[in-house]
């Protein structure tokens, strides 16, 4: 397991309380009470860090090494019924962009998502999460080919953004990502959007319009990355914590302004410290929403989810 | 030892078998894949016609598709007496017709595609398998007007359609009407969607020419098995054409998923549960095993 900063206290109390225990175990000192007092100081350590995050310290906890990327929770929740589809029809199969069917329960879905990989060869094979064009053209012909059978779709978001090279402008990653946005408003299934990670800018929007957006609690959702902000508008990377702050990007934020459907709430100490649980989280929200899109006509649920993209937006008059 | 050392010596020269005589695999009694591994032809069709020492999957037809795909190789053979007719008279350096009639005497088959109707996994499926040993597998007006009607069927009938390639393209001695069964059948292909069926296509070796540019590339999923030739134009014609290196691989089943044109390739002997296992999943029903 690997800690962040803010999370050092976490990490101290945790190998305090393997310590107790070896103790325990080899010695005929009785620990239990001692470990019982350093197994409460860490719950309510948990707690207090976790309750009092920066922006900043949500941003980080998204990016966190040990946090479950797309495949981990399509596996977690739909075991060996996941068929992976691959391919754009066009130019290539994009790694970074990941899809197929699965089963949860009687009902099949058709997932999409962004995938990161886990060390350094996999972080590249996966471009770092980044898709091109042919990324969401895949994600596209995968939501059609649901759209055509009736089967609901599940988008996972975990993006630092669209992959911005010299290729991926080429073959057009405006107008893929664009395509994408206009044929999610009308697309004739229910969609479910999770943000899991980051969802940054276009390149999490290209498969973020839904009927139903949630975020997790520790992720972020905007723009532009804290980073990039701060490079642009204070002309320096020192100023991401503030960029953080200013940009309202935690899910908390992104729900008052009425940007997103509801905040997923994680295990204490962030998804994960507790992966399996997560993955039962998400899971009992997927069912729960669709659950309610399900009674909906085609032609309501696309006039709805039409009705509340034409209602965000704040201005005068 | 003069005697002995004579039971050595080669009397006749060269390959005497005749072309006709030439057996086709896998019909020895045993079967040598490209790199040298031999198998026992029975041990073969056990193993899905794969070669199990290095999973090299040997060319088969119709006759074995059916046999790997259907439950207890139990189907009932769709329009099995259309045959070609010669309407332009062609001729090479051999008939039209003669050629038909000598593939269809040595090949014991009508025409380059066969239909079944049967059950897979308990549910039935239509499927349209191609023989490359009918000249190449390769699509004439018979070949385009069965798969048209196998694609009724299933429309009729509310089944999955199977389309299993195996075919160098479109049939020359055939010319144009040739060419239009790429649009016959596209049509028909738009008619299943219309009326949401799912399409499977499955690219086998070879997958080539007029096939690749019709229902090979159209299915709801594309899939194919492993080291499979699939392409437009075949490998020779890009490189005298070009002047060009092939890249490694060009044109193989890999190298056509990572271009984006595959969903999967699947290994011939999970192929009856791979396919029956998206049907379920897009038709939303129990998954079945």
């Amino acid at each position: 397991m690997e800690y962040l900063d803010f999370e050092l206290p976490i990490k101290e109390l945790e190998d305090q309380l393997d310590k107790c225990m070896v103790i325990g175990e080899e010695s005929d000192v009785d620990v239990s009470e001692t470990c019982k007092q350093i197994e409460k100081k860490l719950t309510e350590t948990r707690k207090e860090i976790y309750k009092n995050l920066t922006a900043w310290q949500r941003v980080q906890l998204s990016r966190h090494p040990n946090r479950p990327y797309t495949l981990d929770y399509i596996n977690a929740i739909c075991g060996d019924t996941f068929l992976e589809l691959h391919g754009d029809r066009n130019v290539r199969d994009d790694k970074a962009m990941i899809g197929g069917l699965g089963k949860i329960g009687d009902q099949s879905y058709m997932f999409v998502g962004q995938q990161k990989g886990y060390n350094t060869k996999t972080r590249q094979y996966r471009n770092f999460g980044m898709a091109n064009p042919e990324g969401y053209r895949k994600a596209l012909r995968l939501m059609k080919s649901a759209e055509k059978f009736g089967v609901p779709v599940v988008c996972l978001i975990d993006t630092p953004g669209a992959y911005p090279g010299i290729e991926a402008e080429e073959r057009g990653q405006g107008e893929a990502i664009a395509r994408n946005i206009l044929e999610m408003t009308r697309l004739k299934v229910p969609i479910i959007v999770v943000i899991i990670g980051e969802g940054a800018s276009g390149g999490a929007l290209g498969i973020g319009v839904g009927d139903r957006v949630l975020m997790l609690e520790n992720t972020w959702y905007s723009v532009i990355s804290p980073e990039s902000c701060s490079s642009i508008l204070w002309r320096s990377w020192e100023y991401k914590e503030q960029a953080a702050e200013a940009l309202k990007l935690t899910a908390t934020d992104m729900k008052k302004l009425k940007l997103i459907d509801e905040i997923v709430r994680e295990p204490a100490g962030g998804a994960h410290s507790q992966r399996e649980k997560t993955f039962e989280i998400v899971k009992n929200k997927i069912i729960s929403h669709f659950q309610e899109l399900e009674k909906l006509s085609p032609k309501q649920l696309v006039h709805s989810r039409m009705e509340k993209y034409a209602a965000m937006g704040v201005f005068n008059g | 030892m003069d005697n002995m050392s004579s039971w050595f010596k080669r009397k006749e020269k060269g390959i005497q078998t005749s072309t006709e005589q030439k057996k086709d695999t896998p019909r020895g009694l045993w079967y040598k894949s490209p790199t040298g591994k031999i198998v026992e032809s029975e041990e073969l069709a056990k193993n899905f016609y794969v070669s199990p020492e290095d999973g090299y999957h040997v060319r088969i037809g119709s006759k074995e598709y059916f046999e790997i795909l259907f439950d207890d190789n139990k189907f009932t053979e769709l329009d099995a007496k259309l045959t070609s007719k010669d309407p332009l008279k062609f001729e090479d350096t051999k008939k039209y017709v003669d050629r038909l009639k000598a593939a269809q005497k040595k090949t014991g088959l009508k025409d380059a595609v066969r239909t079944g109707v049967g059950n897979s996994l308990g549910k039935s499926i239509v499927i349209c398998c191609m023989d490359f040993n009918f000249i190449g597998g390769s699509m004439g007006s018979v070949v385009g007007e069965k798969i048209a009607r196998g694609i009724d069927h299933a429309i009729k009938k509310k089944m999955p359609f199977l389309m299993i390639s195996k075919s160098g393209g479109a049939r020359m001695m055939e010319a144009a009407l040739s060419l239009m069964q790429l649009a016959k059948t596209s049509a028909k292909l738009a008619q299943l969607a219309e009326a949401g069926l799912p399409y499977i296509s499955l690219c086998t070796d070879p997958t080539t020419g007029g096939t690749t540019a019709s229902y090979a590339m159209l299915g709801d999923i594309n899939i194919s098995e492993p080291g499979a030739l699939i392409g437009f134009a075949g490998p020779r014609i890009v490189k005298d054409f070009t002047g060009k290196d092939l890249p490694e691989g060009f044109q193989t089943a890999e190298f056509v998923k990572e271009q984006g044109f595959l969903d999967f390739i699947v290994h011939r002997g999970e192929l009856k549960k791979k396919i029956n296992l998206y049907i379920d999943l897009i038709q939303n029903n129990p998954i079945r095993s």
